[in-house]
């Protein structure tokens, strides 16, 4: 019965079940015979926690659903209830707003894992368009979901951001309107973001998982070294420098969870404000149209795109500053995904890159936590300078790639991974 | 482990490099939900002084009564003032917004969440530093809130305070540094010029019961958090260390 190329259980229930459905086979094809690298390092532990919080906040998520109320006039106060009156309510929310600054601490460093040991480099392109993908609806995810509570800060950030598709020629205002749903952040706006945060893009977020994750099982995980551990094989074609995925890395993984959760839950037990940088404190009141914060900021993990927004004061061929701002914004994230093209080194690995990879590497991301740090922070000239001199060097990481890539001398790289 | 460290760094920096904008209040306090004593007090200063005006609409009695360990009984009888509220109500007050406009100018502002609002420093100095204004309508204005529009309620527990030239430690902006005394020749010095049924030092304490309340009030679940943070935490660690020790054994035979 069934596909006899595949690999069966001899017998008994699995048997039946792989008869009519390939369970051993892909048990088989993603973890047991599922061949990485013997040489990861700290590095490679945050997909799979990435993983562990995008789980973390599914959960959390519907069972804050219960008792969420999506309306403006229910919504604060549905969230108070939740922090006081439903059992164990605190530590689901804090859970959830602790796993969102957890989420984008791990995708960051997951990130930049990919741009230290060149994992997006052919025959990786697609696992890191659909990693980046996975970036950009985790943001509106977030961005969205911050409007939820329906404090001060939610409203007015939301206001801020949904405003910039105002800057658009022609269809701006158009647009912004049919975002809102309303002539200014409403009940409206909260009720679709709300459909939108806790049905349409979880289930598209999940579904880029898969996908990224079927790419990277189709071509094989890169390594510190940034060789291709399937040139090297055995008699009976296991890769030499490739051990099982499973049981290897998913005790180590297991490892990394729990240091992993330690900190977490540090945070989520005695610091879930994280200093006013996770939960700010004009949050605490409600959203109220009529009085502004004195100073709205995004939360951390946004600050950097709107210190780059902000950087731009200028205007340039009748495009006016905003409108530019914008476009650099999502110039900084659309760089990203062709950055498989912009690097024309012949090896993978900052490890046997020349010395002008490894200081563009540096002086990005030194530029990237400077433009964070600015982002939260009311601008002055001086600070605007400093963005603006950070925005020209993140760009000039990506769009000077493809010249020092090909011009700097790289080491030689070695036949088999050295540990 | 350089890379490691570096690791660490990187995921710490934007967070630490940033640190929390402490608003510039002249007194700070720290809020210790461990002294209950403190915590009842401010809770019986607050329905008498404060609740008339400030509601804590989210706020339970009930709750409140169980986490800082006063029985029911005692709760109804001297807390609860308003006979069309129950033990397990919300802790609602009887002022009508409408009516508090008219007042005060303003509706007075719920107070639950006022301690992560404006931070435990802010409500200890605000309610320190009323100070004698004739000019105000209510006679009194206040150095972190100027122009408020709410009375010194606690004028009989403080007496009446006035701002006076005198000398003070504290840098005042646009007054000079007395190079002999090491001081600053002020005007905006807090003197209580008629005492009230309190000494300064007692009230001060008061004071600081009733924003150690707030404290509470703003965040009840920092007492389950406390409880159960610390098992919770030695629950994965062992877990990690457990772990730690599987992942050897297997990993012995990678070479």
């Amino acid at each position: 019965m069934g596909n006899p190329n595949k690999a069966k259980a001899e017998s008994g229930i699995m048997r039946w079940v792989d008869d009519r459905f390939p369970a051993t086979q892909m048990w088989q094809d993603h973890l047991s015979k599922y061949y990485a690298p013997k040489n990861f390092n700290f590095w490679y532990f945050f997909g799979s926690l990435a993983m562990l919080v995008l789980v973390n906040q599914i959960l959390t998520g519907i069972w804050l659903t219960m008792s969420y109320n999506p309306s403006a006039e229910g919504a604060f106060r549905s969230v108070e209830y939740i922090m006081r009156d439903v059992e164990w309510g605190w530590l689901l929310r804090y859970l959830h707003s602790t796993g969102a600054t957890a989420f984008f601490v791990v995708v960051y460093l997951h990130m930049f894992r990919g741009l230290l040991y060149g994992s997006y480099k052919a025959p990786r392109e697609l696992v890191w368009i659909f990693g980046m993908a996975i970036y950009l609806v985790l943001m509106a995810e977030a961005f969205m979901g911050y409007l939820l509570p329906w404090g001060q800060m939610s409203y007015w950030g939301a206001q801020v951001i949904i405003s910039l598709f105002s800057a658009i020629p022609v269809i701006g205002p158009d647009l912004t309107q049919w975002i809102r749903g309303d002539f200014l952040i409403s009940g409206i706006t909260l009720n679709r973001f709300f459909a939108l945060h806790v049905v349409a893009l979880p289930i598209v977020i999940l579904a880029l998982v898969v996908l990224h994750i079927i790419a990277l099982h189709e071509v094989g995980s890169n390594n510190p070294d940034g060789i291709d551990i399937k040139a090297k094989k055995d008699e009976s074609g296991k890769p030499l420098d490739g051990i099982p995925f499973h049981p290897y890395y998913t005790v180590k993984d297991i490892f990394g969870v729990a240091v992993f959760l330690f900190v977490f839950m540090v945070v989520v037990f005695y610091f879930p404000e994280g200093g006013g940088y996770f939960l700010e404190a004009p949050n605490f009141q409600p959203a109220n149209p009529m009085v502004t914060p004195d100073h709205i900021a995004p939360v951390w993990y946004f600050t950097p795109f709107y210190a780059i927004l902000r950087a731009i004061t200028f205007s340039v061929f009748g495009l006016d500053a905003k409108f530019l701002g914008v476009i650099f914004m999502g110039g900084a994230i659309a760089v990203l995904f062709v950055l498989p093209w912009l690097d024309r080194s012949p090896v993978r690995s900052m490890r046997y890159k020349g010395w002008m990879s490894k200081v563009m590497l540096v002086v990005f991301a030194v530029s990237f936590v400077i433009l964070g740090i600015l982002g939260a922070l009311p601008a002055t000239p001086l600070r605007t300078a400093v963005a603006q001199l950070c925005t020209a060097l993140y760009f000039a990481f990506f769009l000077l790639m493809p010249l020092y890539t090909r011009l700097e001398k790289t080491k030689p790289v070695p036949e088999r991974v050295t540990g | 482990m350089k890379k490691q460290l570096f690791a660490l760094l990187f995921a710490l920096v934007p967070l630490s490099a940033l640190g929390a904008g402490a608003a510039d209040v002249p007194h700070s306090m720290t809020p210790d939900l461990d002294d209950k004593a403190s915590l009842q007090r401010g809770m019986q200063l607050y329905t008498n002084y404060c609740m008339g005006c400030h509601s804590l609409e989210h706020q339970r009695f009930a709750r409140a009564a169980e986490d800082l360990g006063m029985p029911q009984d005692l709760v109804e009888q001297n807390l609860i003032f308003s006979s069309d509220q129950a033990y397990n109500d919300l802790m609602h007050n009887a002022m009508a917004e409408e009516d508090a406009a008219n007042w005060f100018g303003a509706a007075a502002p719920d107070l639950t969440l006022e301690s992560r609002v404006r931070g435990t420093d802010w409500i200890y100095s605000y309610l320190l530093t009323f100070y004698r204004d004739p000019e105000r309508p209510n006679g009194v204005n206040n150095q972190v809130f100027e122009m408020v529009s709410m009375p010194n309620v606690l004028e009989p527990l403080q007496g009446v305070q006035e701002q006076v030239c005198a000398e003070s430690d504290r840098p005042v902006e646009g007054a000079e540094l007395d190079p002999l005394t090491g001081k600053y020749q002020s005007c905006d010095v807090l003197q209580v010029t008629q005492p009230g049924a309190m000494e300064p030092d007692e009230f001060e304490a008061a004071v600081y019961d009733l924003t150690n309340f707030l404290a509470y009030v703003g965040e009840p679940s920092k007492l389950q958090a406390q409880t159960l943070g610390p098992k919770v935490l030695i629950f994965i660690f062992i877990f990690g260390v457990l772990a730690y020790l599987l992942k050897r054994e297997y990993w012995r035979d990678v070479h």
